[in-house]
């Protein structure tokens, strides 16, 4: 099962014998205990998600055979929140709703791993720009990426990301794969992401290349390159972060992009 | 390992006529996007296009052969390739991708490949990616300086630029004047201070004139998708090849040169981590192994 998974998604492009010998046997040992995993929907639109569900090729046995749904909203039938293995939260927390509130920190106490899944959750994204004053709760006005309010454990951001990074980053989690996983350790602490951070973290700092990679990254087309450098249009940039993120002089994953191509 | 991992290095250039006439030294880049598209082993390419201002390149999604010609040839300024790449997905449609890139962008494509963070299904698409060499890399407006200023040519006039032989050459249709690359030096985008890849390490085929002789390049198979590709456009005969030189114009110079950008690259690296400025690379004492690795 794991091998599909890997070859459709072009991991791995030369595993060693040995390598797999070792992974089968891990496998083996993971496929006894599924990963328990929940699904925690905080102040998000539901495209983190659809965007899990878009991996069609791999979704049914991923769902049946190597992992067990234990909560979820419309998922499963259950009032209590269970223990968890790893939790997939979905959202901003929202300061002034008690129900979202009390519903983080009892994940934090629930899961083994607390995820933060999509950018609302790992940066605020969109909802960075709430002022409060709305129906149905005018109240409603301060939303903040989960990792303010508990500790995280890996985040992975998006507006959504993408099917292939989710599904990547389940079969990182089934293997043990820390190394792929890093990234997204470190990205925890990228709380605060704007466009704005490609002109004071990447051009400010004198690491700009031009290369264009924020600008096809872009998932709202905020981004433009003018004269070889990155351009923001702030009227529609959401703060998600993957601009900074994708940009190939913010973090540099050398071993990792070796492996893939078989170098 | 200063030139990275490869399959194999080689001479070589394009066997086309016209190819000849209009490209960059062996017109490999010209030559085996052309080829792969005929094959059909991509299905358009992203390239440096002209744009509607001279010698001003502009990312473009080249679908026919004319449009891969019209492209031919160097530009020595900055022409952001990646950001083309999920337009040429999207919008064209394009399910085998072929890319030209200099090394950083490579660097841009492969992490994008591999940690496709937040770009949904573009990554699969991209079947074929040409490196080229690259020491550094200019703003169009430092690129100006040097037409007009340094070698006293209207930039309207400019036929071909070339940097060999330690000069930037400028060619007019009368003319070829040149000046010492020295002379470039200040002018690059500083970006290039801290790049320790001068043979695109990651590309599938790496192409440059470092280490080849007039109108031949040096090639470097690295993947098996660029072995393919590049072993086919021989066997076809749009390719010819003969051995590299391994002395001192050959592979010698391409050895040193890249050391040499290496080198220099790991001491502002670590200049740069001593002062607590940000980069994205291990400092000197950081590094197990290869002290000049791209990492």
């Amino acid at each position: 099962m794991l091998a599909r998974i890997k070859e459709f998604l072009g991991m791995e492009a030369k595993p060693k014998e040995e390598a797999s010998e070792q992974e089968v046997e891990k496998v083996a040992e993971e496929e006894k205990a599924k990963p328990r995993i929940g699904y925690i929907h905080l102040s998000g639109c539901t495209g983190d998600g659809m965007s899990l569900t878009e991996n069609y090729d791999i979704l049914a046995p991923l769902l049946t055979e190597m992992i067990d749904i234990v909560y979820g909203q419309t998922l499963v039938d259950l009032w209590e929140m269970p223990e968890m293995d790893i939790a997939l939260v979905e959202g901003s927390v929202c300061l002034q709703d008690d129900h979202s509130m009390k519903e983080l920190l009892e994940v934090r106490e629930k899961a083994g791993l607390v995820v933060a899944f999509g950018s609302c959750a790992a940066t605020g994204c969109f909802t960075r720009y709430s002022r409060g004053g709305q129906q149905a709760n005018p109240n409603h006005e301060s939303f903040v990426p989960i990792a303010d309010v508990v500790k995280v454990d890996l985040a992975i951001p998006g507006c959504p990301p993408s099917p292939e990074i989710i599904a990547k980053t389940v079969v990182a989690v089934l293997n043990g794969d820390m190394d792929y996983l890093q990234p997204m350790m470190d990205l925890v602490g990228y709380t605060e992401a704007c466009g704005c951070d490609l002109q004071t973290k990447v051009v400010n700092q004198a690491l700009c290349i031009g290369c264009g990679t924020c600008a096809m990254s872009c998932q709202t087309r905020a981004v433009t390159m003018t004269n070889g450098r990155p351009e923001i249009n702030e009227d529609r940039c959401i703060k998600c972060g993957i601009c900074y993120v994708q940009c190939p002089r913010s973090w540099w994953p050398a071993d990792r992009i070796n492996q893939d191509l078989g170098l | 390992m200063v030139l990275g991992t490869y399959k194999q290095i080689t001479l070589a250039r394009s066997t086309d006529k016209q190819i000849q006439k209009i490209s960059q030294d062996g017109g490999i880049a010209t030559g085996l996007l052309c080829f792969a598209l005929d094959e059909k082993l991509i299905d358009g390419a992203v390239v440096a296009g002209p744009s509607d201002e001279m010698w001003k390149p502009e990312p473009t999604v080249a679908m026919s052969s004319d449009d891969i010609l019209a492209a031919a040839g160097t530009k020595y300024t900055i022409s952001p390739n990646l950001w083309m790449v999920k337009e040429a997905v999207r919008q064209y449609g394009l399910e085998k991708a072929g890319i030209v890139t200099i090394p950083c962008q490579t660097m841009g494509l492969r992490k994008m490949q591999s940690y496709p963070i937040g770009v949904r299904f573009v990554a699969d698409k991209i079947a074929l990616d040409i490196g080229i060499f690259c020491t550094e890399n200019f703003p169009f407006e430092s690129l100006k300086t040097f037409i007009s200023a340094k070698a006293g040519v209207d930039f309207g006039l400019v036929e071909k630029m070339d940097i060999g032989k330690g000069k930037f050459w400028v060619h007019t249709a009368d003319d070829v004047i040149s000046f010492p690359i020295k002379e470039t030096h200040g002018y690059e985008q500083n970006g290039c201070k801290v790049c320790l890849d001068l043979v695109s390490e990651l590309s599938d085929v790496s192409t440059g004139s470092i280490g080849a002789p007039d109108d031949w390049s040096a090639v470097m198979t690295r993947t098996d998708a660029g072995e393919t590709i590049f072993s086919k456009a021989v066997d076809a005969g749009l390719i010819e090849t003969k051995a590299m030189d391994e002395g001192k114009f050959g592979l010698e110079m391409l050895t040193k040169l890249a050391t040499s950008k290496k080198e220099k690259a790991m001491k502002v690296i670590d200049e740069r981590k001593a002062m607590g400025l940000p980069v994205p690379f291990k400092a000197s004492n950081e590094k197990e192994g290869d002290p000049l690795a791209n990492v």
